[in-house]
């Protein structure tokens, strides 16, 4: 038993909900409670999709348990499949369903249904969540669908290469993309439209906008692009194993990913690879980051949590593409938790692997970044912080689906990514100009609206003083089991020199510093040996 | 699967179908319970899904940390119920140390609680001796397969009941959640009226229970707390029947039953609230203009269906095509069904995929429906009003008629403002 007030992943069937309503022609019946029904407003409210999931639920009630729910089941099925006429079906249940054990896939598996595939489903709802859900109910369709297609064993891998011979474009799957992923729908039109320039079809998108008629179309392909780990992953190892189907598994997110990217499909496709120069050329971030202003992005201190794609693909971005300083990277997808940790590892970190945002935002707090990317659950932890958050992964509000096009993926991917991060912080020449203009009456409280929040929100002190007006008396900060620190009247004085933006890392430091040193009162003194240790 | 049967003999025909019902479960009302009670928890004994299903409901994660949390069944505490117990007082004592404000704990039953028959009332108890003096740890079920949507209140002020003291004293108790601005005012009112002691159910402050006795006539806000109602009659109260204070024709009548039950003459009654009706009805007027003759399609959800039905019919001109309800009880509607025009169609339960064939069929003018039908009877060209935030938007009283018809005109209104020409 594990308590848990806000959660980034729903249950397995949500997932599994996920690629049913991503896809055309295929109906999901689920043996699930009434409440459970709620999950079609994810799809509804948070994706405004204009049509229903094509789910049908059992909705039993506690009077039906002493009855037969197993002949519930089956009216279910045979209903949904004469009203919606599936080219396939998913019959699986929620978590309450599992308990009463009427195994609905084989109930399923016994009716006569005029041959339509059926998939059954078996999500166990008290250890796996969400993401794993989706994954395997992918793997579980195609693998359902492809079984006639199987090749014998030890059948000879066919080359990627074949397009060749074959006299055709070479042409990929884009494995992954799904409703209330992040960003989906335009980091498939992004890279088809990179795979295009490459000369690369695409050949099947899947799940999203699928039929299961496309689903039989994957092994036409000369190879899989593996574009969402948490949902694909499984399937195009298995795709691996028994079609012997080369992966993509670069995720192309930021700059040098998608150039790995390419180097990786054109490598294996035996294309070009590409030109050097072709980031500088179709991307502005590169320019952007290396141009003057964004020399105040150097060192940002950032803190990076989401699904294992989007938070190791963001602590590169950051670190390597962006010159921030990565003070905190972590996950909630447990099954990819290695990943983390090694890419935390190069940067000197520990992942966080938790699924308690409780923690995520304890760590957020004690690393003390400046700007924080991660789900909505950080989002609102950073807001209570007063840190600058952009939101990089699910779970995703209504919000986070926006109406223009703003892909992750891909050569626009990277320009989306460098504006919606450096936004929230301020631009460089603003952020000097504001320091040098500080004193001005311009700059008292109230003009300021537009930075609200951006300064520690612990110390709302400091936004009366930055009108000029040292606190008189002097100002008490808790130790952790080690008295009081104070500051002295001339000690506030010199503080409030300091430009606001770093003012909260000068605080910190320099009563880090006194602690060390054993100083009970901060003077301006103080301050200034501080400043030196620091920056010796 | 729709059966007929008789309503009574102005509703000869009430449709009963069980079917698929897209209604949200019991858990759901924790949503405004929690903030009605800033010093009580809820803790779902459930699933992820029991977790995902009150988030999702909430719609915005907003709260810091929220007063309400789900103990999530792992394989283990399926594996073994003693385990399960060892483990939920083991949940119980860390969230409490956490949140020492917390002064009254609500173990909230879900459906794989129930079917596992995890018994949470055996829990309370030991709990209760655990913590005795410091918190109170109550039970009731919110599960999906026992409870629909509002119901989870009824269950959450029941489990109250046996806590409230007795006391002879002439009191008026209301019961069922009401935004804090809008109890205020109705107690001013009663106060205008000449009924000094009003109380409410569920209080301010969870440990502030009323008292409760043979003086107590109880007036209920909202028309899903049968059990509650009952179960305050059982501890000697009479239960006051009037429609529900949506409306100025039903706050008025509502308000009435109340004055009477204290013997307060009809003409002080008709001084203090005539102003207010008068009030309320200009304030309806603008749009009862916009909804007159409209045609209304109330999609089983709340459990306000009836209520909002007669409002919308009698003092905004609209058109009933179907009133739907998740369950009819008779005795609560007694007197709202008395107000519907004779022969509604009036339907018990779902069967969401006939039910929407009858919608399309109908092509009503607006159709009050839960948030995951909403988006797609607007892509049909229906128009649509979520019911969701009838619970949660101050809407009782004659103060609030006008602001209820306008959620309702607002749908038509958007709809006309919008252009793509």
């Amino acid at each position: 038993m594990e308590l848990t007030l806000w959660t980034y992943e729903g249950p397995p069937h949500v997932g599994a909900m996920r690629i049913a309503t991503s896809m055309e022609g295929v109906h999901y019946v689920l043996h699930a409670p009434q409440g459970d029904t709620y999950a079609d407003l994810l799809f509804t409210m948070i994706e405004r999709r204009d049509k229903r999931p094509p789910v049908t639920y059992t909705t039993f009630q506690a009077r039906d348990l002493g009855g037969d729910t197993a002949e519930l089941v089956k009216r279910s099925i045979s209903e949904a499949v004469a009203r919606f006429q599936p080219e396939a079906l998913l019959v699986g249940e929620s978590c309450t369903a599992e308990l009463i054990q009427d195994q609905p896939g084989a109930l399923a598996g016994g009716m006569d249904l005029g041959g339509i595939p059926v998939v059954n489903l078996e999500l166990p709802a008290y250890s796996k969540k969400e993401n794993w859900g989706a994954a395997e109910t992918l793997y579980q369709l195609v693998r359902g669908l492809l079984k006639p297609q199987l090749p014998p064993p030890g059948f000879a891998k066919p080359s990627p290469q074949r397009w060749r011979e074959e006299g055709r474009r070479p042409r990929v799957n884009l494995l992954g993309p799904s409703l209330l992923g992040f960003r989906c729908r335009d980091d498939v039109r992004e890279i088809t439209r990179l795979l295009d320039e490459h000369g690369i079809d695409v050949a099947v998108v899947a799940p999203l906008g699928a039929r299961p008629a496309d689903l039989m179309r994957i092994p036409s392909a000369d190879a899989n692009v593996c574009l969402y780990p948490e949902l694909a992953a499984p399937l195009c190892s298995w795709l691996e194993r028994s079609f012997g189907m080369a992966t993509v598994r670069t995720v192309p997110i930021g700059i040098g990913a998608t150039t790995a990217f390419l180097q990786e499909v054109c490598g294996l496709l035996g294309l070009e690879p590409p030109a050097v120069g072709e980031a500088d050329r179709r991307s502005r971030l590169p320019w952007y980051s290396r141009s003057v202003d964004s020399t105040y992005l150097t060192g940002k201190r950032v803190f990076i949590f989401g699904d294992a794609t989007h938070a190791i693909a963001a602590a590169r971005i950051a670190s390597q593409e962006l010159g921030f300083k990565v003070v905190g990277l972590g996950t909630y997808s447990r099954e990819l938790a290695r990943e983390v940790r090694a890419v935390a590892q190069e940067l000197g970190l520990e992942a966080l692997i938790s699924d308690d945002y409780l923690a995520v935002e304890a760590a957020m707090a004690a690393a003390a970044p400046e700007l924080v990317l991660g789900t909505q659950m950080e989002r609102h932890s950073a807001k209570r912080l007063g840190i600058p958050c952009a939101v990089i992964s699910t779970p995703l509000h209504v919000q986070d689906v926006p109406a223009r096009t703003s892909p992750q993926m891909g050569w626009e991917g990277a320009n989306v990514i460098f504006d919606t991060w450096v936004h929230p912080l301020m631009m460089g020449l603003e952020e000097h100009l504001i320091g040098m203009f500080r004193h001005d009456f311009e700059f008292v409280d109230g003009h300021l609206s537009h930075l609200e929040g951006a300064s520690s929100p612990s110390r709302p002190a400091e936004a009366e003083q930055s009108g000029g007006q040292p606190a008189a008396a002097p100002v008490a900060t808790a130790l952790p089991g080690n008295g009081e620190l104070v500051w002295s009247p001339d000690g506030e004085a010199e503080l409030a020199k300091i430009p606001f933006f770093v003012r909260g890392k000068v605080r910190k430091n320099t009563e880090a510093y006194a602690r060390e040193r054993g100083l009970e009162v901060i003077d301006s003194e103080a301050l200034y040996e501080a400043k030196a240790h620091f920056s010796s | 699967m729709g059966a007929s049967s008789v309503v009574d003999d102005r509703h000869p025909a009430l449709l009963k179908e069980s079917g698929q019902r897209e209604v949200f479960c019991g858990l759901t009302s924790i949503v405004w319970l929690h903030r009605r009670m800033p010093d009580a928890f809820f803790l779902v004994v459930g699933s992820r899904t029991c977790a995902h299903l009150i988030q999702s409901a909430a719609g915005v994660m907003i709260f810091a940390e929220p007063r309400f949390g789900t103990a999530i069944l792992g394989e283990r505490d399926l594996a073994g119920l003693a385990d399960a117990n060892e483990e939920l007082d083991r949940l119980v004592k860390d969230l409490l140390e956490r949140r020492p404000e917390i002064r009254t704990l609500f173990l909230v039953g879900s459906c794989p609680s129930e079917v596992i028959k995890l018994d949470l009332a055996k829990a309370a108890e030991r709990l209760n001796t655990q913590l005795v003096g410091r918190v109170k740890v109550l039970n009731y079920s919110g599960s999906g397969i026992e409870t629909t949507f509002t119901q989870g209140e009824d269950k959450a002020l029941l489990a109250m009941v046996p806590l409230m003291p007795s006391s002879d004293v002439d009191q008026l108790l209301i019961v069922g959640t009401l935004a804090d601005a809008v109890e205020d005012r109705l107690v001013q009112l009663f106060g205008r009226l000449g009924i000094p002691a009003v109380t409410s159910l569920p209080p301010r402050r969870s440990a502030d229970l009323p008292p409760i006795g043979p003086g107590t006539r109880v007036l209920l806000a909202q028309p899903f707390l049968s059990d509650t109602a009952r179960a305050l009659v059982n501890r000697g109260a009479r239960l006051l029947t009037a429609p529900y204070p949506f409306g100025v024709e039903g706050s008025r009548a509502w308000m009435a039953a109340g004055a009477e039950a204290f013997g307060v003459a009809p003409a002080q009654v008709a001084a203090v609230l005539d102003p207010l009706v008068e009030r309320g009805r200009r304030a309806i007027a603008p749009h009862r203009e916009l909804l007159a003759g409209k045609r209304l399609f109330l999609l089983p959800d709340s459990q306000l269906e009836l209520s909002l039905g007669r409002f919308l019919q009698r003092e905004c001109g609209m058109e009933l095509v179907e009133v739907g309800t998740p369950y009819l009880d008779r005795q609560l509607l007694d007197a709202e069904l008395a107000l519907l025009p004779e022969g509604t169609c009036i339907s018990e339960g779902q069967d969401v995929e006939r039910q929407l064939e009858r919608v399309r069929a109908a092509r009503p003018d607006l159709v009050v429906c839960g948030l995951g039908l909403a988006n797609p009877l607007e892509a049909e060209g229906i128009a649509t009003k979520w019911s969701i935030e009838l619970v949660f938007s101050p809407i009782h009283g004659c103060d609030q008629a006008g602001d209820l018809a306008e959620l309702f005109a607002r749908s038509l209104r958007r709809r006309a403002a919008l252009s793509f020409a």
